[in-house]
């Protein structure tokens, strides 16, 4: 060690060799990064199968990008830790095996709001049109912004069955034919959605806006896991 | 200008002489950048402050919280910290190889680059175009702007450091070596993505494996474009400003190697708790304990810098500055591994005391070293005194107080709000099982912070205000210095 470090020592006579140092520091960085990934993409028991985890369904898939495209994960995580406290405030605590079709994850790191990784099926569909349309008409006192223009917005369901494609790609198991009828099974669920919110009394016609893709996003959360448990 | 050095260099002996000029236009522009981006930055971050116990102040989906929150973050590290320290690399890597920087044009066209990605930011952000992943947020053809103007960086850096007439790299310049070499490796492996329109992609990995990539990605963010290229600029400047060398040269060795190869591996602290394997959670956060010592290493460094020379303080804006920011630095960097020990974890993940402890670090660390290091500059590249001492030195009391009021707040807001999460009362129920309570309680804290946050960015105004003046005050040639060296 003294050898290397003393003011005429090894050190000194690597601080002349640009190249050496740079290749040194890229080994020195490389190594950390390599050990802690490589197992995980290998060792399959790190991330335990489980077998009532599903792809999002077109339209969900629609209402995760607007949810990403609001920025929603910078106040809500989607992520329940093994504690008493969130297992008791928010369900059961958040698996590996849960969040394999997630691209990106959205566990988020701050929670500004609640966490929302079982959110799905704790209100019905008409609370949550209703909460975007303005947060402090279904939760008194909330900070949260209102995101009325998600019932204006015309829902795009252009890109749906590209998206569904790049996924398939990059291995969720969509099927050919999930491909191709992508919009239309988008259609047949928003329009699902829309009767059940018109008969509970809210707005009309919103199957073609995009709180009905989000709602369907919200929906689906932590529903896999319930299913799972069921008898 | 020119012909003095070389008199001098000539009467000394009879060898023939080589004249050559360091770029320091290059320094100026990223100096100036520096401060405007600051303003932008830290003004975004003014107004999500006062979103947040104010929701009237989200107007419409382009200023809502969610889209204009990874604006500010990537306006303050990537255009104010990032233009920050490519004027310092530009400014000491031409002087500690006594070379001009290997090429203009390339100089160039990583300056107008780095803007332009920076507008482009500006742009997409608010219109919602997003990958969602915190800190890496931009859009891949942005990302592949930001993966070429990085190599043009590079190749005009090491090609610098290839025509370098002094033998031995100075601690400096490992440091940015480091940084070069590192940003580049997180930000392709963690933005490799498939995409799906001109807008939109999605990535290569999905869940426990995105949240890796990530946070490999995101702390090492913090690692090399947050710490290394400071630290380099640390090494540099503080001995000049303090006019004493570097306390120790091993010190300064071991630090440097055991902080590059350490901190890599710490990246999973991030996910303690979560759905992440048990082995990587605690891996990360054995080595982010591991951590608190090679980052001491810079701070005692730079601190015994000082020694004998303290009463300098009293004179020197630079110096005020330094020293603050070099304590932040030791302050978040005690801090941080203690935050990713789990049992603290477990309280402070998810609350405002993460916010607290980025803004020790961002606001006491990267943001004091950039004013010391702006106020240590003006005068020597525009050959003016500083418009005004006295106001720099309400910039740097009207920022320390700023930023205090600022972490003292957000502390206050996480330690409560994990508390109140956690609680239980006597039947063994949720002391407050309605998530609002945890809310009200906090925000007070958030005017607070706001205060803190309004008072750190005039601290930035008037040091804008101080350098317009300052340049007013320039010669108006301002020719590239000259240098004379032994010819070869």
């Amino acid at each position: 060690m003294k050898k290397i470090i003393q003011t005429d020592g090894r050190h000194r006579k690597l601080e002349g060799w640009p190249l050496v140092f740079t290749l040194i520091t890229t080994a020195s960085i490389l190594v950390g990064g390599l050990v802690e990934f490589i197992p995980l993409v290998l060792v399959k028991s790190n991330v335990p199968v489980i077998s009532t985890v599903t792809p999002f369904s077109p339209l969900e898939l629609t209402g995760r990008d607007i949810y990403i495209r609001e920025g929603c994960n910078n106040c809500h995580s989607q992520m329940v830790r093994p504690f008493r406290d969130e297992i008791e405030r928010y369900g059961e605590y958040s698996k590996p095996g849960e969040t394999i079709y997630e691209r990106p994850f959205l566990w988020g790191s701050k929670r500004t709001g609640p966490d929302l990784a079982r959110v799905g099926g704790k209100y019905p569909d008409l609370w949550h049109v209703r909460h975007m349309q303005d947060p402090r008409s279904t939760s008194p006192n909330s900070l949260m912004p209102p995101y009325a223009w998600l019932l204006e917005h015309e829902l795009d369901l252009s890109k749906v069955s590209t998206k569904l494609a790049r996924l398939q790609l990059l291995g969720t198991p969509y099927s050919d034919a999930d491909v191709t009828a992508a919009e239309q099974s988008a259609r047949a669920q928003a329009a699902a959605i829309a009767e059940r919110v018109a008969a509970d009394g809210g707005p009309q016609g919103i199957e073609n806006k995009e709180i009905v893709a989000l709602v369907a996003y919200l929906q689906r959360l932590g529903r896999d896991l319930k299913a799972a448990s069921a008898p | 200008m020119e012909s003095s050095p070389t008199a001098t260099a000539t009467s000394r002996s009879a060898q023939p002489v080589e004249i050559f000029r360091y770029d320091d236009q290059i320094v100026r522009m990223f100096v100036v950048a520096t401060a405007l981006w600051a303003a932008v930055g830290m003004l975004v971050g003014v107004i999500i402050a006062l979103q947040m116990p104010f929701w009237q102040a989200n107007l419409g989906p382009y200023l809502s919280f969610g889209r204009l929150r990874p604006l500010h973050t990537n306006a303050v590290i990537f255009a104010f910290a990032g233009n920050a320290i490519f004027a310092a690399i530009y400014y000491s890597t031409q002087r500690l190889t006594k070379a001009r920087m290997f090429s203009d044009l390339m100089s160039r066209i990583h300056f107008w680059g780095w803007q332009a990605i920076i507008v482009s930011a500006a742009l997409t952000l608010p219109a919602g175009i997003t990958t969602g992943k915190e800190y890496a947020e931009l859009e891949w053809p942005i990302d592949i702007a930001i993966a070429l103007v990085w190599i043009v960086f590079a190749v005009n850096f090491f090609g610098t450091l290839r025509m370098r007439r002094e033998k031995h790299m100075y601690v400096a310049l490992w440091f940015y070596i480091a940084t070069i070499v590192t940003v580049a490796m997180l930000h392709v492996g963690n933005s490799l993505a498939i995409p799906v329109s001109f807008l939109k992609s999605y990535p290569i990995y999905a869940g426990v494996q995105d949240a890796l990539v990530q946070w490999w990605y995101g702390h090492n963010a913090v690692a090399f474009f947050l710490t290394t290229p400071f630290l380099g600029l640390m090494y540099y400047f503080l001995p000049k400003a303090a006019e004493r060398p570097v306390f120790s040269y091993r010190l300064s060795i071991v630090h440097f190697w055991s902080l590059v190869f350490i901190y890599i591996w710490a990246g999973p602290h991030h996910l303690n708790y979560t759905a992440i394997p048990e082995w990587a959670a605690s891996l990360g956060m054995v080595f982010s304990v591991m951590l608190w010592m090679p980052s001491w290493g810079g701070m005692i460094n730079g601190l015994f810098t000082l020694r004998g020379a303290w009463h300098k303080l009293r004179d020197s804006v630079v110096l005020k500055m330094f020293v603050i920011g070099i304590t932040f630095y030791g302050m978040s960097t005690f801090e941080g591994p203690m935050l990713s020990v789990k049992t603290v974890n477990a309280l402070s993940h998810y609350t405002d005391w993460t916010i607290g402890h980025v803004h020790a670090g961002a606001l006491g660390w990267n943001g004091f070293m950039s004013f010391g290091l702006i106020y240590w500059l003006l005068p020597r590249l525009w050959r003016t005194k500083i418009w005004s001492d006295r106001l720099a030195t309400t910039h740097f009391w009207i920022g320390t107080i700023g930023m205090l009021l600022y972490v003292m707040a957000m502390y206050t807001a996480g330690v409560t709000q994990g508390l109140m999460w956690r609680a239980f009362d006597e039947t063994g129920r949720l002391a407050y099982p309605d998530f609002m309570e945890t809310v009200i309680q906090i925000v007070p804290m958030y005017w607070v912070r706001l205060v803190g946050g309004t008072l750190y960015l005039v601290g930035v105004l008037l040091m804008i205000y101080n350098m317009i003046m300052t340049i007013r005050s320039a010669p108006k040639d301002l020719p590239d210095p000259a240098v004379a060296v032994p010819a070869a």
